[in-house]
C-alpha cells in the first residue's frame, strides 16, 4: 500500500477507475500515515469522520458511473484557506478554533471535482514567513532532515507532500511561500498567473501579490488538478476573466524550439555554491533535451526585496486591520474600553512576525510617508515587471535558481528579520510582476538537502509551465525521490 | 531615517496595537533594520512610470446594485467573541 502512497495522481485514478482500491481506502491510507507521522508537526486539524464521509460520497459518484481524474483524490488545504468542517486558523492564535462558515472557492471547486480532503496543514501566521517557524502551533519540521526548516510559508504543505502524507496540497505564494518551502523539501510547488485563482476565502495577507497554488510530486499532477482549480469567481473582485483552458495540453510537447533566458541577477553574489551547481545542471539538462539557451537582463530584479517589504505589509497592514476582537478571533479578556479591548485582542492574538509586518506597512501608508515608500515602490515594481515583458520578448521561459542555498536550520535566520527577508531573493520579483512560476527538484546540496530549480513563464503561459518542468521530470527522477522512512 | 520611541508608539497606536516600552525598543531596533534595507528603492529613477498597484493594471470590477442572498446570520455569530439579540456585543462606546 506504501506504494500507492508514493503514487502520483494519474496512477492513483488508474487504481480507482479499475476498482482495485476506493476513496475510502485511499483516505484511509494517507489518514494512517498522517497518524504514524505526527513529529513533523505538518497537520493543525485532521478530522478523519469527516474525510472518510468525503471519500464515501466520492465512491456513491464513481458507483453511479461518474468519472472524473479528480474524483476521489486526497487533497490537503494549507490553513490560509477557509473550510467549513476543519478549523481555520492561518497559523494564528488569533483564530485559534476558528469555524469559518463557508469553504474557500478554491476548497469548493476542487470538492466539487470529488477530491477529499485529508485536513488542515500547517504554515507561517498570516502566511508570513520562509520558514515555518513563525507558526503560533509550532515549527514544522523538514522530512529530509529534522533539524531543517521545510520552508514557508506553505511549510507545512511542502513538508506533508514530501513525506507523502498528502499527494497534492493546496499552497498560497505571496513572496514565494509555495517555491521557496517546495525547494527546501524537494517538492514541486507551482504559482500561477496572479487573478488566475479565486482569493475568495483565502484569508488575505497582501491583496495584490496572493496567489493560490499547489504542491505535489510533479508539474503534471499540478497540471491536473489546476485545471479544476482555476477559473474565473464573481466573487473575487481581481479574479480574472479568460476562456477555459486544459493545463495539460502542453505536456507532451517537446523542447525544441524553446528558448530558456538565464538572467545574471539570479547567479550573483550570495548564491551558494551547491545550488548554483545544481541549478546550472538542470539548465544545461534542457540544453539536451533541446532547449536553446539564452542571457536575459532582469536589471530591477534586486530590488525586488525592498519593494516587496513596503508593498506587502502596507498591504497586510490594511487587510489585518479586520481582527480586532470585535466580530471574530480572539478578544481580550481584560480590558478599559473599546479601544483598549482592540489594541489588546490585537497585541495577544499576532505574532512577532504580523506585528512587525503591521507596523511597517502602517508607517509607510501613514501621512507623510505614503509618497517616499509605498507609491515609490509601487513604480519600482512596475519596473520589475517590465523586465520581464522584455525578458519574454526574447526567451519563453525563465530558469536559474528558487533559494539562495538549501535549507537553513532552525533558528539560523530566526532572529533577524532581514536577512529571513532575502529568502525570497529570487522568488519575490515573479510575485510582484504577477507572472507564474514554479520550482521542481533538481538535486541535492550540503547537508543531503534539495535543491530547487524556478522556472518563470509569461502571464497566462501555465501549460508551456507546465509542460516544460513536465519534460524534464520524464528524463530526471529528483522529483521521484522521497526522504528516507517516508 | 531612524524611528525613535515615541514614532513606534505613535505607530502601534494607529494600528491599534498594544505595545510595551520594552517591546517598543525592540520593535524599533528590528524596525530600522528593516527600513535600512528599504532605503534602497530611494535612490531608483522612476521619472514617468506610473505606479502599479495590481499586477494586470486590473481595475475593480463592478456590479449591478441588487440584493443578493444574504449568508444566514446565526452562521456569522458562531464566532463572535460575544454576543446578544443576534448582534455582536462590545464594550459600551457611547456614554
Amino acid at each position: 500500500m506504501s506504494e500507492l502512497a508514493h503514487s502520483g495522481l494519474a496512477r492513483l485514478a488508474q487504481r480507482l477507475d479499475r476498482g482495485e482500491v476506493s476513496a475510502v481506502e485511499l483516505a484511509e491510507l494517507f489518514l494512517g500515515r498522517i497518524e504514524r507521522h505526527p513529529d513533523l508537526n505538518a497537520w493543525l486539524d485532521v478530522r478523519p469522520e469527516l474525510t472518510l464521509q468525503q471519500a464515501r460520497a466520492a465512491d456513491e459518484r464513481r458507483a453511479r458511473g461518474e468519472r472524473g481524474p479528480l474524483l476521489g483524490m486526497p487533497i490537503a488545504h494549507k490553513d490560509i484557506f477557509v473550510t467549513r468542517g476543519w478549523a481555520s486558523t492561518a497559523g494564528s492564535r488569533m483564530l485559534e478554533g476558528y469555524m469559518s462558515p463557508f469553504d474557500a472557492t478554491v476548497v469548493e471547486r476542487l470538492a466539487q471535482a470529488g477530491m477529499v480532503c485529508l485536513g488542515k496543514l500547517n504554515c507561517d501566521e498570516f502566511a508570513m514567513g520562509s520558514s515555518n517557524e513563525n507558526s503560533a502551533f509550532g515549527n514544522v519540521l523538514n522530512p529530509w532532515d529534522r533539524a531543517a526548516v521545510p520552508g514557508g510559508s506553505s511549510g507545512g504543505s511542502a513538508a506533508a507532500v514530501a513525506a507523502r502524507l498528502a499527494p497534492v496540497a493546496t499552497g498560497t505564494d505571496t513572496g514565494g511561500s509555495i517555491r521557496e518551502p517546495a525547494a527546501f523539501s524537494g517538492v514541486t510547488g507551482v504559482k500561477p498567473t496572479y487573478g488566475r485563482p479565486s482569493r475568495w476565502g483565502m484569508i488575505a495577507f497582501a491583496s495584490s501579490l496572493d496567489t493560490a497554488g499547489l504542491l505535489a510530486a510533479s508539474a503534471e499532477d499540478c497540471a491536473v488538478v489546476f485545471n479544476s482549480m482555476l477559473g474565473f469567481d464573481p466573487r473575487d473582485s481581481t479574479s480574472v476573466q479568460r476562456p477555459d483552458e486544459d493545463f495539460t495540453r502542453a505536456l507532451q510537447s517537446d523542447l525544441s524550439g524553446l528558448r530558456i533566458g538565464v538572467p545574471a541577477q539570479f547567479f550573483g553574489q550570495g548564491l551558494q555554491p551547491d545550488v548554483e551547481a545544481a541549478v546550472r545542471t538542470a539548465i544545461e539538462q534542457y540544453r539536451q533535451l533541446g532547449a536553446s539557451l539564452i542571457d536575459v537582463e532582469l536589471p530591477n530584479a534586486p530590488l525586488g526585496i525592498p519593494v516587496y517589504y513596503v508593498v506587502a505589509p502596507a498591504e497586510a497592514s490594511s487587510n489585518l486591520s479586520r481582527f480586532d476582537g470585535v466580530r471574530y478571533g480572539h478578544r481580550a479578556s481584560r480590558f478599559d474600553d473599546l479601544t483598549d479591548m482592540i489594541k489588546k485582542s490585537r497585541a495577544e492574538g499576532f505574532g512577532p512576525e504580523p506585528r512587525r509586518r503591521i507596523l511597517v506597512g502602517t508607517y509607510v501608508l501613514s501621512h507623510g510617508y505614503y509618497d517616499a515608500y509605498y507609491l515609490k515602490a509601487s513604480k519600482v515594481r512596475r519596473l520589475i515587471a517590465e523586465d520581464f515583458r522584455r525578458a519574454f520578448q526574447v526567451c519563453d521561459l525563465i530558469a536559474g535558481p528558487v533559494t539562495s542555498s538549501v535549507a537553513f536550520n532552525f533558528g539560523e535566520k530566526a532572529a533577524d528579520p532581514v536577512s529571513m527577508y532575502l529568502a525570497d531573493l529570487f522568488t519575490v520579483p515573479a510575485s510582484l510582476a504577477g507572472v507564474p512560476a514554479l520550482s521542481m527538484p533538481c538535486g541535492f546540496g550540503h547537508r543531503g538537502r534539495p535543491v530547487g530549480l524556478q522556472l518563470i513563464a509569461n502571464y497566462f503561459d501555465e501549460a508551456r509551465l507546465l509542460g516544460a518542468a513536465h519534460r524534464y521530470q520524464l528524463a530526471t527522477d529528483w522529483h521521484r525521490r522521497v526522504p528516507p522512512g517516508f | 531615517m531612524s524611528l525613535t520611541l515615541a514614532d513606534v508608539h505613535r505607530i502601534a497606536h494607529l494600528a491599534r496595537f498594544e505595545i510595551t516600552d520594552e517591546q517598543a525598543k525592540a520593535t524599533a531596533a528590528q524596525l530600522n533594520d528593516i527600513f535600512a534595507m528599504i532605503e534602497q528603492i530611494a535612490r531608483v529613477d522612476t521619472t514617468g512610470v506610473a505606479a502599479m498597484t495590481h499586477p494586470l493594471d486590473g481595475a475593480q470590477r463592478l456590479r449591478d446594485d441588487v440584493v443578493e442572498p444574504a449568508p444566514d446570520r446565526a452562521e456569522l455569530l458562531r464566532n463572535a467573541p460575544a454576543q446578544q439579540d443576534g448582534l455582536f456585543l462590545v464594550p459600551r462606546v457611547i456614554e
